[in-house]
């Protein structure tokens, strides 16, 4: 079987979901219907058996830093370690790579005109590992799946358009189908959705967009990509921009993928959304 | 400067009231805050600035301006000096106020009428 693209995940990626999984408290009535809702999720996963997971995500400031920011930074590397983003490192086990096919994905990404920044290293915090978490059960001998993060600037404006990620994802698609090998793959696109963190407006969230999005991401993802900065940030809250990386993972699925799981929930200052589409 | 879109450039729109935008501009202006807040990622640093926080702000240069918004903790007044509000939080760790202390403030709220706004306070 040559490698595909089997399966995409949207899904939010918040810090005190970390500190509720560490702590055991997934299942006190406060987390328990975001838990509930990744029981299927996990299974639909065991089913699809994903070797690899892209995993579309930021960082808060735990691994790059303002001398030099990248617009899109791609892992090659064989491991990657748990950051330390100020709060303590996470007592998680270090992520697994796979070289070989990051390297392929590197190779192709760059050809098709996406001027990665390529990382040998890279430290994952909470956007990347609280999507792991929901999604994944991690045991003594590490993660059930390989992965290969990929770092998007959604943090220091000028960002990439939602275009361009769209683009970046469709350029993933094809990537992932010329690897000699036979790697299932998934796209997790993380973040989000409304929420905004500073200033008076902290604590903004917007259910109504939310859910506009959700749906278009089915039904009209290349549609979707037109909403600006400026309208994400006007409806959905300064840090809503993080909704971009969404269409990374909506690009590299088939336009027609069917829709599988959908949740929504937003106990507190972010709007916790969950959408997955299985490719045929 | 300060709060909101600039009409044109590279953000075309109408200023967002009550949000500000973490642009090249913001990113160079809070260099010094964001660079010293980024090395708190590490457990000797954290212990340092707790141990003697004017030497800590020191070392990184700071502004006495901004010397004085760190020992307010005023964090709306460190947002508009162009700290990252993601980096904000890691002060927020070593100063024992979490992200939504930090935004009561922001909000001009007490910490408990911010909460009762919130769908379901406990998911903290």
């Amino acid at each position: 079987m040559p490698s595909r693209v089997v399966g995409g995940i949207g899904l939010s990626h918040v810090p005190s979901v970390g500190v509720a999984y560490d702590r055991g408290k997934m299942q006190t009535p406060a987390w328990k219907p975001l838990a509930d809702a990744y029981v299927p999720v996990r299974e639909w996963l065991a089913k699809l058996g994903p070797d690899v997971a892209i995993v579309v995500y930021n960082d808060h400031g735990a691994d790059f830093m303002l001398d030099k920011y990248p617009t899109f930074a791609l892992g090659a590397a064989e491991r990657y370690a748990i950051a330390d983003e100020g709060f303590g490192t996470r007592p998680l086990p270090e992520v697994r790579g796979d070289a070989e096919f990051s390297i392929h994905l590197c190779e192709e990404l760059v050809k098709a005109e996406f001027d990665l920044t390529i990382c040998q290293e890279m430290g994952v915090e909470h956007g990347f590992l609280v999507p792991m978490n929901l999604c994944f059960e991690h045991g003594p001998q590490g993660w059930p799946v390989a992965s290969v993060p990929l770092q998007v600037n959604v943090i220091q404006h000028p960002l990439p358009t939602g275009q361009r990620c769209y683009k970046l994802g469709q350029a993933i698609r094809k990537a992932v189908a010329s690897f000699p090998g036979d790697r299932r793959v998934v796209v997790m696109g993380t973040g989000g959705m409304s929420h905004q963190l500073q200033g008076k407006r902290f604590g903004f969230m917007n259910e109504a967009f939310d859910q506009m999005f959700l749906d278009k991401l089915e039904s009209d993802p290349e549609g979707l990509t037109k909403l600006s900065h400026h309208e994400l940030m006007e409806q959905a809250g300064a840090e809503a921009v993080e909704l971009i990386m969404w269409h990374v993972m909506r690009g590299a699925l088939s336009p027609k993928a069917k829709r599988v799981h959908r949740h929504y929930y937003a106990p507190m200052t972010t709007g916790m959304g969950l959408i997955t589409f299985q490719d045929e | 400067m300060g709060s909101g879109l600039s009409a044109g450039g590279a953000h075309p729109g109408a200023p967002i009231p009550d949000t500000t935008v973490f642009d090249l501009r913001a990113s160079q202006r809070g260099y010094r805050l964001n660079k010293m807040c980024g090395s708190l990622c590490s457990p000797e640093n954290r212990a340092a600035f707790k141990q003697d926080e004017e030497a800590y702000m020191a070392r990184f240069g700071l502004t006495e301006k901004e010397k004085q918004l760190i020992r307010g903790r005023d964090f709306a007044g460190l947002i508009h000096a162009g700290l990252n509000v993601y980096w904000m939080l890691k002060l927020g760790s070593v100063t024992g106020n979490s992200l939504y202390r930090m935004g009561a403030q922001m909000r001009g709220e007490k910490y408990e009428d911010f909460l009762a706004t919130r769908n379901f306070k406990d998911a903290v």
